[in-house]
């Protein structure tokens, strides 16, 4: 078995949630990366959009941005991001919504506001973009994120996206007709929420991680499932996958123009 | 009909002080050019609107050109932080900013009311999210026939929406395609509209797929930029610079790297700069 970074892992755990019949509305970063490492494996019917209008976008590179010029280049067709949001992610076309964010609870609800008051910020970050509806709108939903203390918080600051609210049917009574968030993927573990009071429980844990070390990076009480599983290692093709694509990206990064002169 | 003229034209007749100001493109086509020559005129107390402010909007919060903004994402995608407009909101540096926060499907609703000459948008949105308890302009209405409770946010109806286009032709009718953004719907929103293009041409070439034409009677201005939107790029001109976004983090990060960089390269440059900057790109990406 080849060795692998405790990221890699979690790209393709994240990849491995996707089917080729997904249509899925894809956050730029790792859950990126994850959305086209399981195009170019299992699900190669997979159809990836992105907010700013691509749809069935087949990058060869991951976009620095989501609105890079080979997302369009690549796509079936691109529309504007109002009918994005209008017609295909509240007209319910969208059948998963893969998220990350900088601060996450036990039920699964996402911050990527501020940390500290909202008038007084003692840290400002870019805000919600699309996810507060991507949450709602979307079938259900993916959240990738690197397991730790600073994001795996007993309380946010700020709900930016709602995920299972205060647990229990909490979507239910807000007349939410979709899942919300049915997987956390994590560079340790796999967690879902628990069918009764929906907070996150781990059911995967990756190969040469200890429970301790999920328990030490979490700043609530987390939970385990009865019955837990060794994450199946990368598999050399996925790896290979993944890290081709990353090559790409980096190369494809470096060579875009000049970056001394003004702007 | 739209006028064609020069950039310091445009914004000397179309930008002043006060006023509401959009600057859209989402990620492609970014008003750059046209964004410093704001800068370079002195414009203030502008109120700032755009989906995604990213570094053209650090740059007028930097110099302190605005007095507040309202936005649903500001961040340097995929780069990180704006540390300008992150210094103005934690710090009240160079001054306060006020800020207006929505989510994107609330800033595109409100765009497309604005052009379709309605009150507010409403939209299925905000459920369980916290942005309705800290602005208060997001708030709810119930549909007359289901009895359905909707978020409602006011149309964005800016003074004037400054964009930038691949070509126009010389009557002012506009051509944009690609990833078209929120543009039309800016465009269309606002009260005045000055147009940048790296083109000027006899007749548009027809249209590709998913192009947008403005045309000459709903554009107030049009001037002629090439390179106007670098370091952002124009689909079937120029790439994006993703090396000048990551580079701009360290640039921002310090008030004095800040402010270097704006009188050198913004204060004391010219709208031809751009062309050069344009031009180089292409040559190393080809």
């Amino acid at each position: 078995m080849t060795d692998f970074t405790p990221t890699e892992m979690m790209t393709i755990a994240a990849a491995r949630e996707l089917s080729n019949d997904d249509v899925c509305f894809v956050g730029i970063g790792a859950p990126s990366a994850a959305c086209n490492v399981a195009r170019l494996t299992h699900a190669p019917g997979i159809t990836l959009i992105y907010e700013s209008g691509t749809v069935g976008t087949k990058p060869d590179v991951l976009p620095l941005s989501i609105g890079d010029g080979e997302l369009c280049d690549t796509a079936l067709f691109t529309v504007s991001v109002s009918e994005m949001f209008r017609y295909w992610l509240q007209g319910g076309r969208i059948t998963t919504g893969f998220l990350g964010g900088a601060q996450i609870d036990r039920f699964a609800n996402l911050n990527t506001t501020v940390v500290g008051p909202y008038d007084h910020p003692k840290v400002r970050l870019p805000g919600g973009g699309g996810a507060p509806e991507i949450a709602s709108n979307c079938g259900r939903i993916f959240i990738t994120m690197a397991l730790s203390k600073r994001g795996f918080v007993e309380k946010l600051p700020f709900v930016t996206s709602m995920g299972h609210g205060e647990g229990g049917n909490t979507r239910e009574k807000l007349g939410l007709k979709t899942k919300g968030p049915t997987r956390v993927i994590t560079d340790l573990c796999i967690l879902e929420p628990d069918s009764e009071t929906k907070e996150l429980t781990v059911v995967s844990i990756h190969p040469g991680v200890s429970r301790e070390r999920i328990v030490e990076n979490c700043a609530w009480p987390i939970k385990f499932a009865e019955t837990v599983i060794e994450t199946p290692a990368p598999t050399e093709t996925e790896l290979s996958v993944l890290r081709d694509i990353n090559a790409r990206t980096k190369k494809a990064h470096e060579g875009t123009g000049p970056g001394k002169e003004a702007a | 009909m739209a006028r064609i003229m020069s950039l310091a034209e445009a914004v000397a007749e179309n930008v002043r002080d006060g006023d509401t100001v959009a600057m859209e493109g989402f990620t492609h086509l970014i008003p750059y050019a046209a964004g410093h020559e704001v800068i370079r005129q002195g414009r203030k107390d502008l109120f700032l609107v755009r989906m995604t402010p990213d570094i053209l909007y650090d740059q007028l919060i930097g110099v302190g050109a605005a007095r507040g903004m309202k936005f649903s994402w500001g961040g340097n995608p995929g780069v990180g932080s704006l540390h300008r407009f992150r210094d103005a909101v934690e710090n009240q540096w160079p001054r306060p900013l006020e800020i207006e926060e929505h989510s994107h499907a609330a800033m595109a609703n409100a765009y497309e009311a604005g052009a379709a000459n309605l009150p507010f948008a409403m939209l299925r949105g905000y459920i369980g999210a916290d942005l309705p308890k800290v602005n208060p302009n997001i708030k709810s209405v119930t549909c007359p026939f289901t009895g359905e409770v909707l978020a409602a946010v006011p149309a964005i109806r800016p003074d004037v929406t400054i964009i930038h286009a691949q070509r126009a032709d010389r009557k002012g009718n506009v051509l944009l395609e690609g990833i078209v953004g929120v543009q039309k719907e800016a465009v269309l929103a606002a009260r005045r509209s000055i147009v940048t293009v790296e083109e000027i041409v006899d007749e548009l070439s027809p249209p590709s797929p998913n192009s947008v034409v403005l045309p000459t009677w709903a554009v107030t201005a049009v001037t002629h930029v090439p390179g106007g939107a670098f370091p952002s790029y124009a689909h079937g001109y120029y790439p994006r610079s993703n090396a000048f976004y990551i580079r701009w983090d360290e640039i921002a990060r310090d008030r004095e790297t800040f402010t270097a960089w704006i009188k050198e390269n913004v204060l004391d440059a010219r709208p031809e700069d751009y062309a050069r900057h344009a031009a180089k790109t292409a040559a190393k990406v080809a």
